[in-house]
C-alpha cells in the first residue's frame, strides 16, 4: 500500500520555505561547490526515472507501438478510446472503488477501536500491538500466496472448516462471484496494522489534559470519547483515509499471486489491469494510456484531497 | 493474548468484551502465519486432512531441502544485494540533496525542493513501461542496476523530506561557526550532520529496504534471467512449479518471510518509527 508515502503537497512545501534570493558573499565559493556536487545526483536520478518517463508515457500513448524500434504509427487518441471501451477497465475501477469503501467502512473502525484499545497500557499491549502491526511489513507477495493457500479449495483452511460442516468447499478465488470479496478480506488482514499505529501515534501525542478536563466536568467515558478524543483525532483519520485511497490506487502485488486479476478480471486493480493488457503484452501505447490515466486520477485526487480535507495541515 | 486479566474487576463486562474482541483479532492475525509454518511441517496428505493443527509426523525434509539447495539462498542473495544497493544509493544521494535543502540558501531552493516532492504523488506502475524502455535503451536491462536506480528515484522524494527536517533541526550556529574556522560546507556534513543524524538515516533506511526487499513490479518487468530473481519473483516461480504441493509452498513462504520477521523483532522501533514517520510528522 503507502509505498511511498505522500506527506506533503510541492504547494505546502514552497509555503513553508519562501525563496531566497542568493546573496554573493562570504562562503559562496563553498556553497557553489555543495550545490555542484550535492544536488545533481538527486536531480538527475529523479528526472531520469520518474518525471520522463512520465512525459513518454503521454508521448507514447498516442502510438500504436510494440516498444522496438521507434514508435512511427501515430493514433491520436485512440489509445485512450480503446482504454475507456475496455469493460475491463471499468471493473478494475469499480473495483478500486470497492477497495476504498472497505477500507473506510471496515478497515477505518477497526484500527481506531484497536488504536483506542491498545493505547492504555496494560500487560501485554506493545506485544499485541506489534502483532497487528506485524502483517503490514509482510511482503505483499507472500500474503498473496499465504491467502491463497487460506482459500485454497482442495488443502485451504476455508475448505476445511467447510468440510467440517459436510459441505462442498468452493473455490473462493475461482469463482467471479467471490474473488473480490477473498482480495478484499486480504487487504484488511495486510493494512489495519499500519493505520491502527497511526492512531495509536496520534492517541499518545494528545493533550491529556483535555481529556482530564473532560473528565472533571462530569463527562462520561463514552461522552469523551465522542466529543473530546475522537474531534481531536480528525486529522489522524483524514490521513489514514488519504492512505488507504492512494494505497488502493497502487494496489498489484497482492492481487498477482491471489487471481493475477481474474477470473474474467473480476478482480483486477487499476494496476493490475495495466499490468496484464499493457506491460505483459508490450503493447506500449495502450499500457501507456492506462498508466497516464492512473496518473491523472492520482494527482487530481492528491490535489483535491488536499485542498478539501487538509487545508490546515 | 488474555492480558486484561488485571482489571481489578473480574467480571466487568467492559474488559470481558475488550479481551474477547482482541482476542478474536488475534486469532484472525495469527491463523493464518501459523497455518503457513505449520503447513510446512507437514505431508501434502495430511495437510489436507489436518491443516489447522501441529503436525502429527514432523517433517523436517521440508524444510531441509529447501535450505540445502542452493535456489533459496540465491534468491536472498539477489533481494540482498538489490536492497542493499538501493538503501546505499539513497542515503548517500538523498542525504546529501537534504543537506542542501536545508543550510544552503539559493535561487530556486524551494521550487528544486517542490520538483521532487513531485514524486509523493503517483505510483511507479503509472510509468512502468517508458521506464522499462528507458532502462532497455540505457543498457541496464536484467542487472542489479536496472532495478536499484529506478527504486532510488521513486525513494528520493520522501527520504529528501524526512532528512532535510531532521538536518534543519541542526543549529545554523554550529555551521556557521565551523564556516568561520575554515570548515567547508562539505567537511561539515561529513563530520558533523551525518554523524548527528544516526537516528534519521536508520529511519529512511529502513523504509527504503523494506519497501525494496519486498518490491515485486519493477523487478518483475527489468529482469529476465532467473539467476537475477529477488526473492518475491522467485516465490512466484517456485509457486508456478510446484502448483499444487502447498507443503513444500508453504515452507518456502516461512523461509522467504523469516528473514523480515527476524529483522522486525530486532529493529521494530525503527520500523515503526520510519513506516508512520511520514505520516505522523507530516
Amino acid at each position: 500500500m503507502a509505498r511511498r508515502i505522500a506527506i506533503a503537497s510541492p504547494v505546502s512545501i514552497a509555503g513553508e520555505a519562501p525563496p531566497q534570493v542568493a546573496v554573493r558573499g562570504p562562503g559562496w565559493d563553498g556553497r557553489f561547490t555543495v550545490l555542484i556536487l550535492f544536488l545533481p545526483p538527486a536531480l538527475l536520478l529523479f528526472t531520469l526515472f520518474v518525471v520522463l518517463p512520465i512525459g513518454e508515457a503521454a508521448w507514447y500513448s498516442g502510438f500504436n507501438w510494440n516498444g522496438f524500434g521507434k514508435p512511427t504509427n501515430w493514433i491520436g487518441f485512440d489509445n485512450y478510446r480503446f482504454v475507456l471501451e475496455t469493460r475491463a477497465f471499468w471493473l478494475a475501477l469499480r473495483n478500486n472503488g470497492l477497495i476504498i469503501a472497505v477500507s473506510l467502512a471496515m478497515q477505518l473502525p477497526l484500527a481506531l477501536t484497536l488504536a483506542l484499545m491498545l493505547a492504555e497500557k496494560f500487560r501485554g499491549a506493545v506485544a499485541l500491538r506489534m502483532l497487528f502491526f506485524m502483517p503490514y511489513i509482510l511482503a505483499e507477495i507472500a500474503t498473496g500466496l499465504i491467502f491463497s493457500f487460506v482459500y485454497d479449495g482442495d488443502y485451504g483452511l476455508v475448505a476445511s472448516i467447510w468440510r467440517t460442516f459436510g459441505a462442498e468447499p468452493p473455490h473462493l478465488l475461482a469463482s467471479t462471484d467471490t474473488a473480490m470479496l477473498a482480495v478484499l478480506i486480504v487487504i484488511v488482514w495486510k493494512y489495519f496494522g499500519f493505520h491502527m499505529m497511526l492512531f495509536i501515534a496520534a492517541l499518545q501525542s494528545l493533550d491529556k489534559s483535555l481529556i482530564e478536563a473532560a473528565r472533571i466536568d462530569g463527562a462520561t467515558r463514552a461522552q469523551t470519547l465522542r466529543h473530546v478524543v475522537i474531534p481531536l483525532l480528525y486529522p489522524t483519520i483524514r490521513l489514514s483515509v488519504f492512505f488507504a485511497i492512494v494505497g488502493s490506487l497502487q494496489l498489484f502485488d497482492l492481487v498477482m499471486p491471489l487471481t493475477r486479476g481474474g477470473p474474467a478480471d473480476s478482480s483486477n486493480t487499476m494496476v493490475s489491469f495495466l499490468y496484464n493488457n499493457g506491460i505483459s503484452r508490450m503493447r506500449v501505447g495502450y499500457g501507456s494510456a492506462i498508466g497516464v490515466i492512473l496518473f491523472a486520477i492520482c494527482v487530481t485526487f492528491a490535489f483535491t484531497y488536499k485542498r478539501w480535507f487538509m487545508r490546515d495541515e | 493474548m488474555n492480558n486484561t486479566e488485571t482489571a481489578r474487576q473480574p467480571y466487568d463486562p467492559a474488559m470481558l468484551f475488550k479481551a474477547l474482541f482482541l482476542t478474536l483479532v488475534a486469532i484472525f492475525v495469527l491463523v493464518p502465519l501459523l497455518a503457513t509454518l505449520l503447513g510446512g511441517f507437514k505431508s501434502l496428505g495430511e495437510l489436507r486432512v489436518n491443516p489447522f493443527g501441529l503436525p502429527r509426523h514432523w517433517e523436517w525434509q521440508n524444510y531441509a531441502d529447501i535450505l540445502f539447495s542452493g535456489r533459496y539462498w540465491q534468491l536472498l542473495r539477489n533481494s540482498l544485494i538489490i536492497s542493499t544497493l538501493t538503501v546505499t544509493l539513497t542515503l548517500i544521494v538523498a542525504s546529501m540533496a537534504a543537506f542542501t535543502f536545508a543550510h544552503v540558501k539559493f535561487y530556486g531552493s524551494s521550487m528544486l525542493l517542490s520538483y521532487l516532492t513531485l514524486g509523493l504523488l503517483f505510483p511507479a506502475a503509472t510509468a512502468v513501461l517508458p521506464l522499462f524502455i528507458r532502462v532497455r535503451d540505457l543498457g541496464l536491462l536484467d542487472t542489479y542496476f536496472g532495478v536499484a536506480l529506478p527504486q532510488v528515484a521513486f525513494s528520493l522524494a520522501m527520504s529528501v523530506l524526512l532528512l532535510r527536517r531532521f538536518f534543519k533541526d541542526i543549529p545554523h550556529e554550529l555551521l556557521e561557526a565551523a564556516l568561520v574556522d575554515g570548515c567547508s560546507y562539505i567537511k561539515f556534513f561529513r563530520y558533523v550532520t551525518l554523524p548527528l543524524s544516526r537516528p534519521i538515516l536508520a529511519t529512511v533506511g529502513t523504509i527504503t529496504f523494506v519497501n525494496s526487499w519486498n518490491a515485486y513490479l519493477l523487478p518483475l518487468v527489468m529482469l529476465n534471467t532467473d539467476a537475477l530473481y529477488p526473492w518475491p519473483l522467485g516465490i512466484m516461480v517456485y509457486q508456478g512449479e510446484y502448483s499444487s504441493e502447498w507443503h513444500l509452498i508453504l515452507a518456502f513462504i516461512t523461509l522467504t518471510i523469516l528473514p523480515t520477521i527476524i529483522l522486525f523483532l530486532l529493529a521494530q522501533k525503527h520500523i515503526v518509527a520510519g513506516l508512520t514517520a511520514g505520516a505522523v510528522k507530516g
